[in-house]
């Protein structure tokens, strides 16, 4: 009797650890509700519950005793898909009954304590680089513009990054990349290094346009997360909010 | 000819550039740019001869979400990270700057008038993501065999 609550408790966790990786690392609500019933299905567990909202996931399972419950605070979200993929292969396996509890716990345990992104720091800024160029040229800009949207998308992205971890508050370090972005732009075409400001600054506004959110929310109302997908439309409109007030601050200083 | 091709290949890169910011692993890169390729190209094609940019948006989104459901399926990841990186470049950053800059030039009228085709535009994106789910659930719904009660491991 013991040993069957301790095990329900067991799968609880290895559960709820899949959830709060997920969560954290920007899949959609249905998608973490999914492979946490999933896992505790697979796992033994008679009946389980999950209502999961972008700052908390709540789990109870079933079984001789009393309804076990959770609740788990998520506080960090970032965007690393690909531990969503790894948790998402975890949960098929188990699925397929390739692992046991304790694997997939030790399993989950693994990708969580990886905390690094899967690309460096200075890969994603030169890829936030390389695509403001890019949208340079598909927003109709010309090839002179190319190097000083390149120059600009990169530091916007990397000053997102260091004053995020200067200050915990997205909003502001999203205003302070656009207010950069602007300012660099600005000096690019003063300087004519750059042709068209408003080109370059569109193309290096880019790397910091709220996409994932945005799909998130879209996904997450269709499916019926009415809590979820609203929040994250929320949270898409204030980073929008964030990088329009960054460049109107700029524009209305031309 | 030239100018579709530059567009192919910066559209192209620039997805798979996304990919990269969102940590997707390098396996998905490739089709990450080539989903992205494929909105874009029909979006560029379909407003250079003249169409209105929300349909064109709509259904560049709609072949977004059928080719990203087509890949989740192929290499067994969320399709999310397939969606993303094709709805970027679709996402109308130029008009929503264009608004913003004719705010703060007093210019309300004309902010106004841009926003609401911003807004509509990403009302396009979030249309066409809906009917390809909707076309996905029918697919399996049609597919779906009788259910089969899930082993329980004890």
């Amino acid at each position: 009797m013991d040993k069957e609550k301790i095990y329900t408790y067991d799968i609880m966790e290895v559960c709820l650890l899949a959830g709060k990786i997920m969560l954290q690392s920007g899949a959609e609500t249905a998608r973490v509700e999914d492979t946490m019933g999933r896992i505790a299905h697979s796992l033994g567990g008679k009946e389980s519950h999950n209502y999961v909202t972008p700052t908390a996931i709540i789990f109870s399972i079933e079984s001789e005793q009393p309804t076990k419950t959770k609740l788990i605070r998520i506080t960090e979200r970032t965007t690393d898909l690909h531990k969503v993929t790894l948790v998402n292969s975890v949960s098929r396996r188990i699925s397929n009954g390739e692992l046991t509890l304790e694997e997939s716990y030790h399993a989950l345990k693994e990708i969580e304590s990886s905390s690094n992104y899967t690309y460096s720091i200075p890969t994603q800024v030169s890829a936030a680089a390389l695509a403001s160029g890019c949208f340079l040229i598909m927003f109709k800009g010309s090839w002179y513009d190319f190097l000083p949207a390149f120059i600009a998308g990169g530091a916007g992205l990397l000053s997102v990054i260091f004053l995020h971890r200067l200050v915990p508050i997205k909003f502001f370090a999203e205003f302070a990349a656009s207010l950069i972005i602007g300012i660099l732009s600005y000096l690019f075409v003063f300087t004519g290094w750059g042709v068209e400001i408003d080109k370059i600054i569109i193309g290096s506004v880019m790397p910091l346009v709220p996409g994932l959110l945005l799909t998130n929310a879209v996904r997450d109302l269709m499916t019926g997360h009415l809590v979820s997908g609203i929040s994250k439309g929320a949270e898409a409109l204030l980073t929008a909010f964030a990088i329009g007030s960054g460049i109107a601050v700029v524009l209305s200083f031309i | 000819m030239l100018p579709i091709l530059e567009q192919l290949i910066t559209s192209f890169i620039a997805s798979a550039a996304f990919g990269i910011i969102f940590n997707t692993q390098k396996e998905s890169l490739l089709p990450c740019g080539v989903v992205g390729m494929a909105g874009w190209v029909i979006y560029f094609l379909m407003t250079e001869s003249d169409f209105d940019s929300v349909g064109a948006t709509l259904a560049a989104s709609f072949v977004v979400a059928v080719i990203s459901q087509l890949f989740a399926k192929m290499y067994k990841t969320p399709i999310i990270i397939f969606i993303v990186a094709g709805i970027i470049p679709l996402v109308p950053g130029g008009m929503a700057y264009d608004a913003m800059r004719n705010f703060v030039e007093n210019n309300y009228n004309l902010a106004v008038s841009l926003a609401a085709k911003a807004f509509l535009l990403s009302g396009a994106i979030a249309l066409g993501l809906i009917f390809s789910e909707v076309i996905n659930q029918v697919i399996r719904k049609t597919k779906e065999t009788p259910k089969i009660k899930m082993k329980r491991t004890p």
